[in-house]
């Protein structure tokens, strides 16, 4: 469950003091595919990062599962990241010439789980994210971006966190792989209740989305809850 | 996050680029290699020169005329030249200094020695028994001076080995029996000193032994020794056995004024002591300039560490989104900083090892790897891993998450 209120950022550089968020507020329930679109500058990377907890509001509150996220230090941010939240970056951010499994498990190390039991997950999350057993002890390096960014999907859901953050995860691949991939998310979504916030600023990804929120000059201008509304109540 | 896991990234990090960790692992290699090398050979050089030293003869004090004065100020001779010491002086050391083990009196020149048909120009040293035991000196073949031909002042000479080489061929045998002539006198040989090596002047190979009483009659013609030489019973009684020789002599010889003292003592320990001094100071310098190759190398980890942080900002930014801390971010690269610095530490000693081991092989010099280089090599090298480790860690865990990962 996601809450933000009201929330603003402010960018200072010297005197010259930039805006990127004006008071954004939304609610996002347990289980549902939001994506965040909005054309480039419009404040859609500075939400991802604030919902992240890879940065801090200047004003305004973020309460994830119940606890206030945006007044935490450096540090519980941080644990934050590790428990709570799984992300899919553009350039898939694997570590270079490591095996799938080792970059799959890398968020379990911080979190001191031993060998075996992150070996069983990181199989386990890789085959839900529709890798091949076959490439599991492949260099990161010898894949394809279509498997790179399943290996990274996987990696996001290895510490199974309550939102997967995923910041324009086709931006890189080809129209084909694209829809693999966004197929991926939507099956994570359908079949195993994930949360998941897609921001893109490419209508044709959006649409696999249940629910859209469109960010403008740094305010949400558009919020199709009613959309995705009818949309889940069609699946039922 | 687990050791275990700190180390497996830290190796997979090292090994990534091999060529490079390995050039500047090299840096501390050769910077712990060479202080471990240089304090060894130090080490090596001081205790040559003390075996040396005590090869002259265990806990010795020297008692050797001042130099000759002449009332009214006149020209003072060469130190030593002085006819001060006689040996009623040498009998009241022996009699009335407690803590002496022995006391030899000596009359040394140095003159013209012929024998059949070659001949050499070495030290003659007029002695008594007691030499061989207080300065150390054995007998090859034959034997050594007797209190018998001290007493009767008898025409022999015990041969050093150089000595013997210049007057009868190199290694030559059968020599006890042979005769020389001494300024004119023959000589018997009785007997061949073993050699003790050392060279340059009082080199112990190249005299001619005879005794004191036959020195001063035939080669000297007076009743004085130009040395007295007394064995303390420890080196720790040598320095009051000094003392007392002083008092006892100034008594004996009248002397009111103490700057006009006419002989000399010298204690070995005190040489001892001195070249030790020499040696460490040496040593020191030595361990200095190897200290500043290590700091060298120090520079290197650091400059590869700072270039490591730089291309791996991306990675840094991933670790931070994924849950890393500050504190694990600097524990990783420290860890990578202190792991070139250990293991290249360790090939250092190695290294360092080999070179004193092929110093000593090649008998350039005894060289000993102290425990305690080796132990201070370990800990400085790792000192430099944090030292020169600790500011690109520090960097890598401040980098902001977001600016990390967006990172070109």
């Amino acid at each position: 469950m996601i809450e933000i209120k009201n929330i603003t950022k402010v960018y200072k550089t010297g005197d010259v003091e930039y805006s990127a968020l004006n008071g954004v507020s939304f609610t996002i329930k347990d289980g549902e595919f939001v994506a965040i679109m909005g054309p480039s500058g419009s404040g859609k990377s500075t939400l991802m990062h604030i919902l992240g907890a890879l940065d801090k509001p200047t004003a305004g509150t973020y309460f994830l599962d119940g606890k206030d996220v945006s007044t935490l230090s450096d540090n519980e941010l941080a644990d934050i990241r590790k428990e709570k939240i799984g992300f899919v970056f553009q350039s898939f951010n694997l570590l270079p010439r490591t095996t799938v499994l080792r970059n799959v498990m890398l968020p379990l190390i911080y979190e001191g789980i031993n060998k075996e039991e992150r070996t069983k997950k990181a199989e386990m999350v890789l085959e839900l994210a529709g890798l091949d057993k076959q490439h599991f002890l492949h260099l990161s390096n010898q894949l394809s971006g279509g498997q790179i960014q399943r290996v990274a999907i996987a990696r996001a859901l290895v510490n199974d966190p309550s939102l997967i953050l995923a910041d324009e995860p086709t931006g890189n691949l080809d129209s084909k792989t694209s829809e693999i991939v966004l197929g991926t998310f939507q099956r994570l979504n359908e079949e195993h209740g994930r949360t998941i916030i897609l921001i893109t600023h490419e209508p044709d990804v959006a649409r696999h989305a249940d629910r859209i929120l469109f960010i403008k000059d740094g305010l949400l201008v558009e919020d199709s809850s009613s959309h995705a509304k009818t949309k889940l109540n069609n699946k039922k | 996050m687990k050791i275990e896991d700190i180390l497996k990234e830290t190796y997979s990090a090292l090994s990534a680029n091999k060529i490079r960790t390995g050039l500047t692992m090299l840096g501390i290699v050769i910077g712990i290699a060479s202080v471990i090398a240089m304090t060894a050979i130090g080490q090596g050089a001081q205790n040559s020169i003390s075996s040396k030293i005590n090869s002259i003869g265990a806990n010795l004090v020297m008692v050797m005329p001042g130099a000759q004065r002449s009332f009214g100020g006149g020209p003072s001779a060469a130190r030593g030249g002085a006819q001060s010491l006689t040996v009623a002086d040498a009998d009241a050391i022996q009699s009335e200094i407690s803590n002496v083990a022995g006391v030899v009196r000596e009359v040394s020149s140095r003159k013209q020695v012929v024998a059949t048909g070659t001949n050499t120009n070495t030290s003659i040293m007029g002695t008594e028994p007691s030499y061989a035991t207080v300065r150390n000196v054995a007998v090859d073949e034959g034997v050594f001076i007797s209190s018998q031909n001290v007493l009767s002042g008898s025409k022999v000479a015990v041969l050093g080995p150089t000595a013997r080489d210049d007057l009868f061929g190199a290694d030559a045998t059968g020599v006890v029996g042979q005769k020389i002539r001494i300024s004119g006198a023959e000589y018997n040989v009785i007997g061949v000193t073993i050699s003790k090596g050392g060279s340059g002047f009082g080199n112990a190979d190249d005299m001619i032994f005879i005794p004191y009483t036959t020195a001063q009659r035939y080669l000297t013609g007076n009743k004085y020794l130009s040395e007295i030489d007394v064995s303390a019973v420890s080196s720790e009684a040598s320095a009051q056995v000094q003392t007392d020789i002083t008092t006892l002599l100034t008594t004996r010889h009248n002397i009111v004024d103490s700057t006009k003292i006419d002989f000399n003592t010298m204690n070995q320990a005190d040489i001892i002591a001195t070249a030790s001094s020499v040696t460490g100071t040496f040593t020191s310098l030595l361990a200095a300039v190897a200290g500043i190759s290590l700091i060298v190398g120090g520079i290197g980890i650091m400059n590869m560490m700072l270039t490591t942080v730089t291309e791996r900002t991306r990675e840094i930014g991933l670790r931070k989104a994924i849950g890393a801390k500050r504190k694990d971010i600097n524990t990783q690269f420290l860890t990578e900083a202190i792991m070139l610095t250990f293991i290249g530490g360790a090939l250092g000693v190695l290294l360092g090892w080999l070179i004193s081991f092929g110093v000593s092989y090649l008998g350039i010099l005894q060289a000993q790897v102290s425990l305690s280089s080796v132990l201070l090599a370990f800990g400085v090298s790792t000192v430099i891993g944090i030292v020169f480790g600790y500011y690109p860690a520090q960097h890598a865990a401040s980098l902001n998450p977001i600016d990390a990962l967006r990172y070109e």
